[in-house]
């Protein structure tokens, strides 16, 4: 078993060109080029005049250039050493490509803003003025990441929550099925977002209101693919757990729901992408906190760096919050073979 | 592959956790059954009358899709007969007993459970399984797979999951075995080498065993007595005893003769 894996690994990553830079010469070479891609960015940064826009200069343009220096000889340090850059070197190696796409496309961006102003200040901003947010505003920027991770979290598992049971019941209960079935069909497809007027003019606090769509919208795939999962497992299961002396619990909770949790966790996947939507939303619209509410704000003062910033922020906060799933995902399920790697 | 311990007296471990079970005894009482089809109803059994003797193996054999699996289906207490009734031991049978299991065609192991877990749920659902773990690695050792404990089911051939079948139908002390094809599946070397587990099993164990299979070698080398079905509905067309003591040889001479008979009454013998 464990050879064939390792196998296919090394077999993958002999394909994938991995091995090349590491067998031919202790030299990095792609690792050669990131750092004179690095190097070209700060020079562009650091020789080439800003445009001048009518205000003050862009801050932190030294700073910036200055940093793409450092990456430039670190990654040309690295890259020379080869072999003997050890742990790092290993953990760099595969993002080399990549290494060298970022600089490039920062290259890009930093050329058509601050350099010949083809992207029109203010609504374009240059990479260096993200830093200037990141460094000025990291207070405001980091409680708005905190209030939207809050947000974020109760909705999301009451949502989730929610939805499982209501999936599991009717996937198991045919009474349950009866009645609530038709509920789901009707209310289920409803966009959250569209009860956005009714939760705020309801509910006690806006704060409750966006608890209450991000988890509507959270419970409804869930609820839908946890009842598909129940409906689905294969009904030998349940003769062999009943010849076996099984209560009415061990088969839900034995069999019934471990047999769903693949579907279950799909479901999951599908509602946070529907919370992250809604929780945007309804930050815009009411609450007066979290990322959506900046985005909201820097926008009305035409801080359109500020919103870049922002949106960075929330990009990794999504991005990250779906690896957190998906690593969940990969203990709870580690049975199944031949899953999606994230 | 099998264990060679198989043939040492295993039975001595299993001894040591239970005191030795004798078999049930089945009495099958003109029993009839229909299914409720949507265009009316399907009668696939007609009249049934059958007894097992305790620690006797029963074979059915008959023509695909006669019944047989139905009539195990009411025995193991899955479902109810239409008319007459299944009694174990004098109490009539209603409902599914862990002293009643069933192996299924399928190994139908749950592939979320290791092979240990899979082999446990018997008494994990009878909520055994804290003081009576020991029994699981016996019946694993029983089945020769106790170096795959730790292994998922999608890890194991077809054989190697049917033999974890059989474990967590061993590992309940079951005084009826009910066998719906098991072997159905698998290649014909997996099968022959099964077919003697399962006797050695079988003479170890004490349990009665009731075997549906559609396999006429399979019948006469395991069973003390075949019982072949007519086509649906299923009636009893004859019944063979094998008079012949255990372990057996395929080409006994007397199980070719009995092979003959078994064919003719399965309207078959043309073209032997």
């Amino acid at each position: 078993m464990t050879t064939t894996t390792t196998n296919e690994v090394l077999l993958r990553a002999n394909q994938a060109g991995l091995f090349d830079s590491v067998r031919t010469a202790g030299v990095w070479r792609t690792g050669l080029l990131a750092g004179a891609v690095w190097l070209l960015l700060s020079l562009v940064t650091l020789r080439w005049p800003n445009k001048e826009v009518g205000f003050s200069d862009w801050a932190f343009t030294d700073e910036f250039g200055y940093a793409a220096l450092a990456i430039a000889l670190l990654l040309s340090i690295l890259a020379l050493a080869g072999e003997r850059a050890g742990r790092v070197g290993d953990l760099l190696r595969p993002a080399g490509q990549w290494l060298v796409a970022v600089p490039l496309l920062l290259g890009s961006w930093e050329i058509l803003t601050a350099k010949l102003g083809l992207l029109p200040s203010p609504f374009f901003a240059p990479p260096q003025s993200l830093i200037e947010v990141y460094n000025d505003d990291w207070r405001r920027l980091g409680i708005s990441t905190a209030y939207s991770l809050r947000l974020l979290v109760h909705g999301f598992a009451a949502g989730g929550i929610v939805g499982f049971l209501v999936g599991a019941t009717i996937g198991w209960s045919r009474v349950a099925g009866y009645w609530v079935h038709p509920v789901l069909r009707f209310l289920g497809p409803v966009p959250a977002s569209a009860l956005l007027p009714l939760a705020f003019f309801f509910a006690p606090s806006s704060y409750a209101a966006a608890v209450f769509l991000i988890a509507l919208a959270t419970a409804f795939p869930v609820a839908v693919l946890t009842w598909s999962g129940v409906a689905s497992v294969n009904k030998s299961y349940y003769d062999v757990a009943r010849t076996l002396g099984a209560s009415e619990w061990f088969l839900i909770l034995r069999v019934a729901i471990p047999a769903a949790l693949p579907q279950v966790f799909v479901g999951l996947f599908m509602g946070l992408g529907a919370a992250f939507s809604v929780l945007v939303t309804a930050e815009m619209m009411g609450v007066k906190a979290g990322l959506g509410w900046y985005l909201q704000w820097a926008q009305g003062w035409a801080a359109y760096a500020n919103m870049y910033a922002a949106l960075i922020v929330m990009a990794i906060l999504c991005s990250s919050l779906i690896t957190l799933l998906f690593k969940v995902r990969d203990r709870a399920l580690s049975w199944q073979k031949g899953t999606v790697k994230w | 592959m099998v264990n060679a311990s198989l043939a040492q007296p295993l039975a001595a471990t299993a001894a040591t956790t239970s005191q030795q079970q004798t078999g049930a005894r089945i009495d099958i009482e003109h029993v009839s059954h229909w299914f409720k089809l949507p265009n009316g109803v399907l009668q696939v059994l007609d009249d049934i009358s059958l007894s097992v003797a305790p620690g006797e193996f029963v074979a059915l054999l008959g023509p695909s899709g006669c019944g047989k699996s139905t009539l195990l289906r009411l025995v193991a207490g899955l479902e109810a007969a239409t008319t007459g009734q299944v009694l174990q031991d004098n109490s009539k049978i209603t409902r599914p007993d862990p002293s009643r299991i069933v192996v299924f065609q399928d190994p139908t192991l749950y592939p979320w459970r290791k092979v240990w877990d899979n082999v446990a749920l018997g008494l994990q659902a009878r909520g055994l399984l804290k003081q009576q773990r020991q029994r699981v690695d016996d019946a694993l050792a029983l089945v020769g797979l106790t170096a795959f404990a730790d292994a998922f089911p999608h890890q194991l051939s077809g054989g190697m999951a049917q033999r974890v079948a059989l474990a967590r139908a061993l590992v309940n002390d079951p005084q009826l075995l009910i066998l719906d094809e098991p072997l159905g599946k698998l290649d014909s070397l997996t099968r022959l080498q099964m077919q003697s587990e399962l006797v050695s099993l079988w003479q170890r164990n004490g349990f009665s065993a009731l075997l549906v299979t559609h396999d006429v070698e399979e019948a006469l080398f395991l069973a003390n007595r075949v019982i072949v079905f007519s086509d649906r509905p299923a009636r009893i067309a004859a019944e063979i005893t094998v008079d012949l003591p255990y372990p057996r040889h395929r080409g006994d001479a007397r199980l070719a003769e009995l092979r003959h008979t078994a064919l003719r009454h399965l309207g078959l013998d043309a073209s032997w």
